[in-house]
């Protein structure tokens, strides 16, 4: 079966929620719309404090073209236009809406039917890139990289794939295998979308071992369109990372920065976003809601929530049977890259895609111990990277030294951390290593300018 | 007999040539460095710490003979030595030395665990570079210490601490020599290299929180909260400005009457190294040197 070469762990799957049905979250009394819910520039709000909006009118427009707009989810009246605390850990510029029915706009077409892209043979590959850059969707998989732009390719360079992203390689999470248990179809439409709009001919969809009956529901499905091909994939962590992904499914190697899968004729994109791509161009919708998966051993109902955006954490929690007592540590995301949350009033944006309540006993992080050379986390480093010496470096401060070592080409999975028996804080030092040595290299190409 | 008399003269032979060639080439690719250099690098105090802004005291000896050749010293200051060894480099290159003030560094959190409670805790690796990636920390304060000690690690001279019972780092004003690598090491730009002012005494706003008031006053009790009140009771002397809801008192400016610190409802606003106050007797109440009142505010 395949999977990429390099490295690569395989933690406890604990996916307790497998078999919880979506199901529709309630409404907040009060939704937050972050302006920072996708890479890039943030958004610009264009209500003001008053204003009465519906689901899905537009609140803020996107600051750039590596950005998107946000559209509100819910229907009410704007409280304020404020710095709240988000899941980033900061605060951060917000729209906050007052709930007032669920009233909306009447552009959005709410019917189930499914529409195939052979009903609307008008859609050329431009139209369906303006909706999808019109809609706000972004990277639905946790990245939140604006979809818009990696379906414009650099100029000479030549898509000749699409790779659908239907791993879910974190443990925990089950929002995509819920999503392709429930919605084959609107997501094959989606695909073709994808592939219409990048012009190739070819799609794949990589979805990993540990989920036989949505590949064998996808594979069936599939049958109908014979430029999609399902690939079974082995489980192993991080097959999710796009370039693992690349690796996995069609067997080229993105070479190191600054070149993108588009350099070796692939564009990635996630299963949700290609769920959401079919709802903005056949039905009109913009990106107002998405599956979220809260989960943990504690939790009295796992559960798979279709939820507005915007509404706070403690709601989703709630939904599930409330806080357990032994909770030690709530992340935002899977266990793997997840972000801890410092609050629960912290919205859920367009990168949520789960919610772990971990009890204290997994919470606890070990003492660490002195490096053994034991080389673990660099047999692990699906980037072909030195973890053990990058986080040195990075804690001495030797930034040249990380540099040539290639630091910025780690993907943050954390499978060095993982895998080191010591428990050193591997990913921790490699982080701040990162984010130094890519400001020097801005600073350094802004200088030559 | 022969054979080691041949081996004499062979192996002296071949010294002999080594030692001319050695001599040749060391005559014509010598160095020629310029004395005072290496007499101004030898009083100055060998911390290499960088705090004058060259690579080690080597680096900073080169600096001033290349500035005195250009005329002056000027803006050439070695933190560590302060003016002492300034005057003597100043000796060595014949110029007269540029007067400069002493400075310390001064934390500007008064944050301890009784002011700003924690309500998150953090397990990752224990440097304040790492928890800065986590957002606001341990607190909700997002500009206020982190505590795990960053500054202490990088100082030199053992002048800061970390005070087990409020979370902060003290510096010892003795020891601190203003180099500023503390500066440098906080991700949040906590410490300041302030001047020390006359006797030591200097008044400050112990506080960096940038957020409106609301918030800062929520996550802190010693929080400023940029409302201002400072900066009307300085408004003769001005040395107070509000810039993103934080008050900061320019030590240049300042008159240390230790009104603001009065007015300040918040209490982020300290006096350092000042004589205990007199009792409430005389109601406006005067420092005890009157003649040199200077007033300080750093930002909370």
């Amino acid at each position: 079966m395949k999977t990429f070469h390099i490295g690569g762990v395989h933690p406890a799957e604990n996916k307790l929620s497998a078999g919880s049905p979506i199901r529709e979250a309630a409404l907040p009394k009060q939704a937050v719309f972050s302006m920072f819910q996708h890479i890039g520039a943030p958004a610009k709000p264009i209500v003001q404090k008053g204003d009465m909006v519906k689901v899905g009118t537009l609140l803020a427009e996107a600051g750039g073209f590596v950005s998107a707009p946000i559209y509100s989810s819910v229907s009410g009246k704007v409280n304020k236009i404020d710095a709240v605390l988000d899941a980033s850990g900061t605060r951060r510029m917000a729209v906050i809406v007052d709930v007032e029915g669920d009233e909306w706009e009447e552009s959005i077409d709410r019917s189930k039917d499914l529409v195939r892209l052979s009903d609307r043979p008008e859609l050329d590959a431009k139209t369906i890139v303006e909706k999808i850059k019109n809609a706000g969707i972004v990277g639905l998989g946790g990245a939140t990289f604006p979809c818009h732009v990696k379906l414009t390719p650099p100029p000479g360079c030549k898509a000749e794939c699409v790779i659908i992203n239907a791993v879910e390689c974190e443990p925990y999470l089950t929002a995509d295998h819920r999503l392709m248990l429930e919605h084959p179809d609107e997501i094959l439409v989606g695909v073709d979308l994808i592939m219409k709009a990048v012009n190739v001919t070819k799609g794949y969809v990589g979805i990993e071992n540990n989920k036989p009956d949505a590949i064998m529901l996808m594979t069936e499905k599939a049958k109908q369109y014979p430029n999609i091909e399902i690939v079974p994939l082995k489980v192993k962590y991080p097959q999710g990372g796009e370039k693992q992904l690349i690796d996995a499914v069609i067997g080229r190697q993105v070479p190191a920065p600054p070149a993108i899968p588009i350099n070796v004729g692939a564009v990635v994109q996630n299963v949700g976003t290609a769920f959401a791509i079919y709802e903005a161009v056949m039905k009109n919708k913009p990106l107002i809601d998405r599956i979220i998966t809260v989960t943990g051993k504690s939790v009295k109902n796992p559960s798979n929530l279709l939820a507005r955006l915007g509404t706070p954490f403690q709601q989703l929690i709630d939904e599930c049977g409330g806080l357990p007592e032994d909770t030690g540590k709530i992340i935002g995301g899977g266990p793997m890259m997840g972000k801890a949350l410092l609050s629960l009033d912290v919205p859920m944006t367009k990168g949520s895609s789960g919610l772990l309540l971990m009890n204290e006993k997994e919470a606890r992080r070990s003492e660490p111990q002195p490096c053994i050379r034991c080389a673990k986390c660099v047999s692990a480093c699906p980037m072909g990277l030195e973890p053990f010496l990058l986080s040195k470096v990075a804690a001495m401060e030797e930034w040249e030294m990380a540099e040539k070592n290639d630091i910025v080409t780690c993907i943050e999975c954390g499978s060095c951390q993982f895998t080191c028996p010591s428990k050193r804080p591997l990913l921790d030092m490699i982080r701040v290593g990162k984010t130094t040595v890519m400001g020097i290299i801005k600073s350094r190409a802004a200088a030559k300018i | 007999m022969n054979l080691i008399l041949i081996a004499v003269i062979v192996l002296g032979v071949i010294g002999l040539v080594s030692a001319l060639v050695l001599y040749i080439i060391s005559n014509r690719f010598a160095v020629h460095e310029d004395a005072r250099i290496g007499q101004v690098a030898e009083v100055l105090p060998q911390a290499n710490c960088g705090g004058c802004g060259y690579p080690g005291c080597s680096g900073f000896a080169a600096a001033c003979v290349k500035a005195a050749d250009a005329g002056s010293l000027d803006g050439k200051f070695c933190p560590v030595g302060g003016q002492p060894v300034m005057d003597q480099v100043a000796g060595i290159l014949g110029l007269a030395a540029v007067a400069s003030a002493p400075k310390v560094a001064v934390v500007r959190c008064n944050g301890t665990c009784e002011n700003r409670p924690r309500n998150a805790k953090f397990d990752g690796a224990q440097s304040c570079r790492v928890q800065q990636m986590t957002g606001l920390g341990e607190t909700g304060c997002g500009y206020g210490c982190l505590g795990c000690g960053d500054c202490v690690k990088k100082c030199q001279f053992g002048a800061l601490t970390m005070d087990p019972s409020t979370g902060l780092p003290v510096v010892d004003e003795e020891k601190c020599t203003a180099c500023g690598a503390c500066a440098k090491a906080c991700p949040r730009g906590i410490i300041e290299i302030r001047l020390k002012g006359p006797k030591g005494r200097r008044v400050v706003v112990l506080c960096n929180n940038k957020d409106k008031g609301a918030v800062a006053n929520k996550v802190c009790k010693a929080s400023c909260i940029g409302c201002g009140k400072c900066v009307k009771t300085c408004e003769k002397f001005e040395a107070i400005t509000l810039v993103n809801n934080l008050a900061y008192i320019d030590a240049e400016k300042c008159k240390m009457c230790r009104k603001c610190e009065e007015a300040c409802p918040k209490g982020a606003i300290h006096g350092f190294n000042f004589p205990p106050r007199k009792p409430k007797a005389e109601e406006p109440a005067q420092p005890a040197q009157p003649t040199e009142t200077q007033t300080q505010e750093t930002n909370a």
